[in-house]
């Protein structure tokens, strides 16, 4: 790891001053952030950890809109939307292990918006709006492509502001050696029709796969998406699975999300 | 460098340690607690394990900073000032739940984790709750039993010794 400063403010207002710094990063749970610096992909001058800044914490329910602080932590996630909006709780609480839980953040997770991250489905499965300390984003246009997001420099996470819809399901396929997911569906039936929110599966990263969207707003059933299928061009291709592979997963999990969301 | 107070095992220690300094190298070498192992310092394989303010955590993906007025415990400080084991520590012995050892500390740190917020785990539980943490050996079978006899409960039906 290359040497930086540590800085460790307690507000908003003080992390921002410190990432107007030159070479200043901001360090959430680090639980991306650790291994990328130890590798050397990443090498800022000073690193502020927002791991102090109780504004940004906790979860609340705001008249069916859950508001989770930016620097909340998956396991806390998990155990505050447990009743509210279980679908999100089941999604935190399978993130890694319990000790990636413990420190890594919902902030830090649509920062980074890893291809295969679980959250990114959840923002844009929900119809989300990303909450900085300048302005307010919805999800449909805060997803850029892979590990690309509308951040600009030194913008920081506070909130997300998830609608809890009336029914709800996310189902992730395990890619069993890193935990994250080889593909993973977030399906909504809220107050403006149905949301399919696919992870994991495109080279642009986190989509939606309106075609299903249209054939579940007519008739919210698996039975709805018999013979609809995605094409495996721009699906990411590894060795973990083909492009066809992870297209044909696409639908499978979609229906088995529907099924389950129906209770 | 910058200074850290923390309260590990119960023991305040205050350090001057340099802004990259990982929390598992505060341990081992500034206070040379080895028990904390260091296996893939990749954050797979949970060796690390210690817990922060009674979360479990991976002391090789946390900086020594981010535990700036925390309460630490490790291995070190799970067994009892005379050296009787814990319950835990214990039923490892008894269930053949570890072979080197490599693994163990960081076992030991996640079942504790567990057993704090659920006391009676079932089997498909526990098996959840170690997936970050690897071992080599023993094939999981007599850790899992290790664990649920540590929780008072019935271990006959679970895979053989
Ligand atoms: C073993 C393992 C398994 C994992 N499995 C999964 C999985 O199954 N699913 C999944 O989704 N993820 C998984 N992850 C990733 C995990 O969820 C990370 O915690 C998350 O992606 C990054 O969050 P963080 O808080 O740790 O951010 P960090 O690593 O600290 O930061 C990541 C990036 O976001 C920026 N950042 C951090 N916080 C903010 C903020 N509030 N505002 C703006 N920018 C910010 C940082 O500058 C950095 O660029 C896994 C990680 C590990 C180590
Ligand atoms: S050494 Fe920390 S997880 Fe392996
Ligand atoms: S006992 Fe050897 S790695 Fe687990």
């Amino acid at each position: 790891m290359y040497s930086f400063d540590f800085e460790r403010p307690t507000t908003v207002a003080d992390a921002v001053a410190a990432l107007s710094k030159e070479e200043a990063q901001a360090l959430g749970g680090g639980q991306t952030l650790i291994p990328t610096l130890k590798q050397r992909l990443a090498s800022p001058s000073v690193l502020v950890s927002l791991s102090a800044i109780e504004e940004i914490k906790g979860v609340c329910n705001d008249g069916g809109v859950l508001n989770i602080g930016g620097g909340t932590c998956h396991a806390d996630v998990a155990a505050a939307a447990a009743s509210d909006f279980p679908a999100l709780a089941k999604l935190a609480g399978n993130i890694g292990d319990p000790a990636v839980r413990s420190r890594g953040t919902i902030g830090g997770s649509l920062a980074n918006n890893d291809p295969s991250a679980c959250y990114p489905s959840a923002a844009l499965g929900t119809g989300a709006t990303i909450v900085t300390n300048t302005r307010e984003i919805a999800a449909d246009d805060y997803f850029q492509g892979m590990f690309t997001t509308a951040l600009e420099e030194g913008e920081i996470i506070t909130a997300v502001k998830m609608p809890i819809p009336e029914k709800a399901a996310y189902i992730k396929f395990e890619q069993p050696a890193s935990r994250f997911s080889l593909v993973g569906v977030f399906v909504t039936k809220g107050a403006d029709g149905v949301r399919v929110a696919v992870t994991g599966a495109s080279e642009d990263g986190v989509f939606r796969w309106t075609e299903a969207e249209v054939a579940l707003n007519g008739n919210f059933d698996a039975s709805a998406l018999d013979g609809l299928s995605v094409s495996g061009d721009g699906m990411i291709s590894d060795l973990h699975g083909s492009g066809d592979y992870r297209a044909h997963l696409v639908a499978v999990l979609t229906k088995r999300a529907v099924t389950e969301a129906n209770g | 460098m910058a200074e850290v107070t923390m309260k590990v095992n119960g023991k305040t220690v205050t350090k001057s340690v340099k802004g990259n300094t990982l929390m598992v190298e505060f341990l081992r070498e500034e206070l040379r607690l080895t028990g904390t192992h260091v296996g893939c310092d990749t954050s797979q394989c949970g060796a690390c394990t210690i817990h922060v303010n009674g979360k479990q955590v991976k002391a090789c993906t946390m900086f020594a900073g981010e535990a700036d007025g925390a309460e630490v415990s490790t291995i070190e400080g799970q067994a009892a000032p005379d050296g009787t084991l814990n319950a835990i520590q214990q039923a490892f012995q008894d269930h053949h739940g570890l072979q080197c050892g490599f693994c163990t500390p960081g076992m030991v740190m996640a079942a504790a984790s567990l057993l704090k917020d659920n006391p009676k785990p079932t089997e498909a539980e526990v098996r959840h709750h170690l997936e970050g943490n690897i071992c080599r050996c023993t094939g999981y079978h007599n850790i899992v039993k290790a664990i649920m006899a540590a929780s008072g409960q019935d271990v006959s039906g679970i895979a053989a010794e």
